[in-house]
């Protein structure tokens, strides 16, 4: 479903990398990894569209994403480092106004269920800028308790999150896996989600 | 696609009433500068009824640049303006609820407040008039122009500065044919033809600078 054709990504004057191709099917998770600076999160923008490539084509379905557009960021969902919620708005409000954004309206039940299901319990009508961070990712994982995309792009979703959380966070992208749905995800920590059915894309050169 | 514009607008409005010294800073900006020249200059009547369109309008130029970093520059910083560019909706929508949001609250104040600061230059009531109808339809004009400018100098060093050099010689020909409505009703000469090229000009706004601005985001935030 997504593949990706003789890539490469020039920042500056510095070659991060070059002809990478590899392809994804549904229901399979790629974790990229490699060490700092050696071109994740670029990857990672480059196939969400938000970057475009030096060289080379990302495909969706066997079209470009370039022409698709519209068609393609609606079946993508990217959380970034940043994580995408106002600090001045709760948590529900941040998470009903991504999804009209996304495309669908949310009844304020179903985001009240959804921030519940992600621990954020008692939180929910609090601006989201007295949170702690970890708090505040769980805001922006909320999104995928709810979101009908089908690939998920993910850079460090890990991080600030404690042990309960990240499990809760393996098990929703287990699911979505199983599902049918495609994740391309990046971190630093070996979870057993990466290490079991991943596929591994390794950027740079060393170890 | 109504529905998508709306809760942007909405969102937006939010967001500005949360942060409220925001945008009461470029409101008093406004009535300050405008309040000056009357104290500077004395109180000749003469004199202050002529420079009252003009000192007007320059002011609400820049009190209107002042407030235009507000515009992308918080939503770029914490990414929800990269999770806007990434939804299936056209960007050019998105830009165009967010520019009327950011007008509802700095543009429009501003040109209710004006007829107010005109009653210190001795503008008949006539005048005052077309004050206010020249800046309500000349601000969001400036607003849309603005944003293309706050787009392309997002994530810049020293940004601020760049934007009125961008914006500022942009924003002249609304200068031009706002004060001119003014200056024309004063001298008696109608200030019809004026007005219509104001108009013309905002809806030549309307329809490219969403568009232009939209291309401008999508290159900041590469």
């Amino acid at each position: 479903m997504l593949s990706a054709e003789n890539l490469s990504s020039v920042r500056g004057d510095r070659c991060l990398f070059k002809e990478l191709n590899f392809s994804l099917e549904s229901g399979e998770l790629l974790y990229v990894h490699g060490h700092n600076g050696s071109g994740k999160t670029t990857l990672l923008r480059i196939l969400c569209g938000l970057m475009l490539p030096e060289e080379g084509e990302v495909r969706w379905s066997g079209a470009s994403v370039r022409g698709l557009r519209e068609e393609y960021t609606k079946d993508v969902l990217y959380l970034g480092h940043k994580n995408g919620i106002k600090g001045d708005l709760t948590g529900l409000e941040n998470l009903r106004i991504s999804s009209i954004l996304d495309g669908f309206e949310l009844a304020e039940s179903d985001a009240w269920k959804a921030l519940e299901d992600i621990g954020l319990d008692g939180h929910e009508d609090l601006p989201t800028k007295v949170l702690s961070q970890g708090q505040k990712r769980r805001v922006a994982l909320a999104r995928l308790l709810v979101n009908h995309a089908k690939l998920w792009i993910m850079d460090e979703p890990f991080t600030a999150l404690d042990k309960g959380a990240i499990a809760l966070l393996q098990s929703v992208i287990g699911a979505h896996l199983d599902k049918g749905g495609l994740v391309v995800l990046t971190t630093h920590q070996e979870v057993p989600l990466t290490s079991g059915r991943a596929r591994r894309l390794k950027l740079g050169w060393r170890d | 696609m109504l529905k998508v514009f709306l809760w942007v607008v909405r969102r937006d409005l939010i967001l500005s009433m949360r942060r409220r010294s925001d945008v009461a800073t470029a409101l008093f900006f406004f009535v300050i500068v405008v309040s000056l020249f009357p104290l500077g200059i004395g109180p000749e009547l003469d004199t202050l009824r002529k420079i009252a369109p003009g000192v007007v309008w320059v002011a609400a130029l820049l009190a209107s640049m002042l407030s235009l970093e507000r515009l992308f520059a918080a939503d770029y910083a914490d990414g929800t303006l990269e999770q806007m560019l990434l939804t299936p909706q056209p960007v050019a929508l998105l830009v165009l609820a967010k520019v009327i949001a950011h007008w509802l609250v700095t543009g429009l104040p501003l040109a209710l407040m004006a007829p107010l600061l005109g009653l210190q230059y001795d503008l008949s009531s006539q005048a005052l008039g077309v004050l206010i109808a020249s800046l309500l339809v000349g601000t969001p004009a400036l607003s849309l122009i603005g944003a293309i400018g706050a787009a392309l100098t997002l994530g810049v060093r020293g940004g601020g500065v760049l934007v009125s050099l961008l914006v500022l010689p942009l924003y002249i020909p609304v200068l031009i044919f706002g004060a001119g409505a003014v200056e024309a009703n004063v001298s008696g000469l109608g200030a019809q033809s004026h007005m219509s090229m104001l108009g013309a000009i905002l809806v030549l706004a309307l329809v490219l600078a969403p568009l232009a601005t939209a291309a401008a985001l999508r290159v900041s935030t590469e």
